[in-house]
């Protein structure tokens, strides 16, 4: 095809890398730093407990939303890495995990917002999430290496742009699909936006959005291997290790670990999304919840028996 | 109506009441590219289908003014533009032409915050499927509307507490709405609606996803409300039982215009054309009609001091087996039979025969069905007498039969004006 001359989009995409990474490396710099602090700040406060400490308490959050059976699983799960001598990478993990999900939703659910409510956003947004979630990632490894070096950082980024898509898209659709007529209450009865987004759009759309948060936090794990090409610390790099030295036997426990923390994260914002009857939380509050019925039902009974009383003291005052 | 209306509008054709609650005038709406020329088209009386597609006229010159107080009743069938014209008496769609006033506010060209301040203050609705927060209890729920308006929290729990009591929902604050049943859900609406305290209600087929006994049992309960709160309701339905049985005033759409305002009694009595004559042929017509509709000039009255003979001419010129004895003063002092008055007459005497005071007596606004009751009881005429005591008609039993029948299976509006059947000599 010689007669089609090359557009020279390869040139491009390089120059504005090349000019991002000569006049903007302060902020670089800085953007690397807190990805690298909060990432491997949440690792050093794991870590300050007994492995068996934090095993227990993520057991028991498991149960409280989910059920007690799969606080067991998590709490068994997690001492067993901690035997295959995986502790801290773990741990590593699961913050970068937990650092670039809430990174990717604090970014993606003010745009699935905005994308709910005006199309024009939503014809914008779409084709960009459809861009960040196919091409391939080791394509953007490479300037994301150039513009934070190796650790933490160039892990967060790269998840951040492979997960984000889920967070928007489902906030959107979660926003849309609300109950038109609930909707028109809350202007009916004169709510500003704001306060119909708060009050009836997002909690009704909870569901839906908790949705788009379980498969943000599942495509982050996916990315773990991939942040340990580019040198960030956790079960990705022992992955990679393994794969460059044909370790069978450290690649399967690595990868194992792995799946403990997916069936971990995922059940649980599972849970977060469609509550639960067999959870712990769900039993106290039902316990608690039916004591305030029964104690207005008693108030209500009282009532009437101080009347039929009242009622009844006259009569027999008379006779 | 029924006793619980105490509506000023309820006697027949009254002029449009003096203060209005809500007015609507020359209102259109129209979906979809071109409004305008679309409207222009509509002025010049074109047809709705006459226009392009992708354009369509859900309202189309719409007037009308509400009475505060009133119960005004919109009524059509699917597609026929009630939803949207309901939707535009308080801004949640923007009107493509004409006017809405709600009490002194104009609600076309408000801005969003000035529009926001009036569903405030002024206008509430309730919908057809509750639309109530799931996720919050029936008190909090209650409490919504000023929650809004950022009432402290005490104050707005302790009024909505309040409003729940005055649909009979004491008790419940503490469940969500799913643990309720449809009618209970809805007295939610309601009572959410009554926190707001605002002049005018809206009511979107509030009742039409109720089955019928809970929604009969809503309809007698608004009323009810009504009677005690006085508000102004706008109500839409596609069921004309309900209309009748609720409207003060009704107006029947069809295919985005309003063809017919009037009472109950009007649209029945006196349907403006053909589709409102089919609509009606449909209902029960004795919860409908009442005494004031039905009853003939009272001709066959006599005086007191009149003698037989005048009483005997009375009769054979009226066909008529008795005649009431009528004071100067309009009051009914009781009746006189034939066979009394020719005994009287062959005796010679010139006095009116000694009269049965047993004449029923019932008020301009009973219904039909309760007529029934109190003509079983006697064979004479019905008197139907002011709160005063005056006669202002009467209603013979075969008037009463009559009134039943349809009038588009009689062809013609027999029952129409009923006045002057007896009037003319026939």
């Amino acid at each position: 095809m010689s007669w089609l001359p090359h557009i020279p989009l390869g040139v491009g995409a390089r120059a504005v890398v090349d000019w991002i990474n000569t006049y903007l490396p302060d902020q670089l710099d800085w953007i690397a730093a807190r990805f690298n602090d909060s990432a491997g700040g949440l690792t050093t406060f794991f870590l300050l407990f007994h492995p068996l400490l934090v095993a227990a308490v993520l057991g028991l959050l498991a149960a409280w939303v989910r059920s007690i059976w799969f606080g067991i699983f998590v709490t068994a799960g997690l001492v067993l890495t901690m035997s295959l001598g995986l502790w801290t990478q773990t741990m590593q993990t699961l913050s970068m995990v937990v650092v670039a999900t809430v990174i990717a939703l604090v970014i993606g659910i003010p745009i699935g917002i905005l994308a709910a409510r005006s199309s024009v956003v939503s014809t914008i947004v779409r084709p960009v999430l459809d861009f960040l979630q196919t091409i391939p990632a080791l394509v953007y490894l490479v300037p994301v290496v150039i513009f934070f070096s190796i650790g933490f950082a160039p892990g967060v980024v790269a998840t951040i742009v492979f997960a984000i898509a889920p967070g928007v898209r489902l906030t959107e659709l979660a926003i849309r699909q609300v109950d038109a007529e609930t909707v028109e209450a809350g202007e009916a009865f004169g709510g500003t936006p704001w306060q119909i987004l708060r009050g009836i759009q997002l909690p009704l759309g909870l569901p839906t959005i908790m949705a788009g948060v379980n498969q943000v936090i599942m495509l982050a794990l996916s990315m773990v291997v991939m942040a340990g090409f580019v040198g960030a610390p956790g079960l990705g790099k022992t992955v990679t290790g393994a794969f460059s030295r044909i370790d069978v036997a450290v690649g399967f426990e690595a990868g194992l670990a792995i799946v403990i923390l997916a069936i971990f994260l995922d059940r649980l914002t599972g849970a977060f999304g469609q509550p639960t009857p067999h959870s712990l939380g769900a039993k106290v509050r039902g316990r608690r919840q039916a004591a305030a019925q029964a104690a207005v039902a008693a108030q209500a009974a009282d009532q009437q028996v101080d009347q039929a009383t009242r009622g009844a003291r006259p009569a027999r005052s008379h006779a | 109506m029924t006793e619980t209306t105490t509506s000023p509008s309820t006697s027949a054709s009254a002029p449009p009441p003096h203060e209005s609650a809500l007015s609507v005038d020359r209102l259109y709406k129209v979906f979809g590219k071109g409004g305008r020329d679309a409207i222009e088209l509509l002025r010049q009386g074109g047809d709705r289908n006459e226009l392009p597609t992708g354009t369509t006229a859900a309202v189309i010159d719409a007037s009308f003014e509400v009475a505060v107080g009133e119960i005004f009743v919109v009524m059509g069938l699917s597609g026929s533009g009630k939803s949207t014209l309901i939707r535009t008496l308080n801004g949640l769609l923007e009107p493509t032409a004409g006017s809405v006033t709600i009490g002194t506010d104009r609600l076309d060209g408000a801005s969003p915050r000035e529009l926001r301040e009036i569903r405030r203050n002024r206008v509430s609705m309730v919908f057809q499927h509750f639309a109530l927060l799931p996720h919050r209890t029936v008190l909090e729920n209650a409490a919504y509307p000023l929650e809004l308006r950022g009432v402290p929290k005490a104050e707005r729990l302790a009024r909505a507490e309040e409003s729940l009591g005055m649909v009979g929902l004491d008790g419940w604050g503490p469940y969500l709405p799913s643990e309720l049943s449809g009618g209970m859900r809805q007295r939610v609406g309601l009572a959410r609606a009554l926190t707001a305290g605002t002049d005018v209600l809206l009511m979107d087929e509030a009742f039409s996803a109720l089955d019928p006994l809970i929604r009969k049992e809503m309809q007698d309960q608004l009323l009810e409300l009504q009677a005690k709160v006085g508000m102004t309701i706008v109500f839409i339905t596609h069921d004309l039982n309900e209309a009748m049985r609720l409207g003060d005033r009704i107006a029947m759409m069809r295919d985005g215009r309003i063809v017919q305002v009037g009472t109950p009694e009007e649209i029945l009595t006196d349907p403006a054309n053909d589709y409102v004559a089919q609509f009606v042929a449909e209902v029960d017509r004795a919860r409908v009609l009442t005494a004031s509709s039905v009853m003939e000039r009272p001709v066959a009255v006599i005086g007191p001091e009149a003698g037989p003979r005048t009483a005997h001419r009375l009769m054979r010129e009226h066909q008529t087996s008795a005649l009431l004895v009528v004071s100067r003063d309009r009051k009914v002092q009781g009746i006189v039979w034939e066979d009394d008055v020719a005994e009287a007459l062959r005796q010679g005497s010139d006095r009116l025969p000694q009269m049965s005071r047993d004449v029923a007596r019932v008020s301009p606004n009973t219904q039909l069905a309760d007529l029934f009751a109190e003509s079983a009881s006697t064979r004479a005429p019905l008197a139907v007498v002011e709160e005063s005591g005056a006669l202002v008609g009467l209603i013979p039993r075969v008037t009463l039969l009559t009134a039943l029948a349809d009038p588009g299976t009689n062809g013609v509006d027999a029952d129409a004006e009923p006045l002057e059947t007896t009037g003319g000599a026939r």
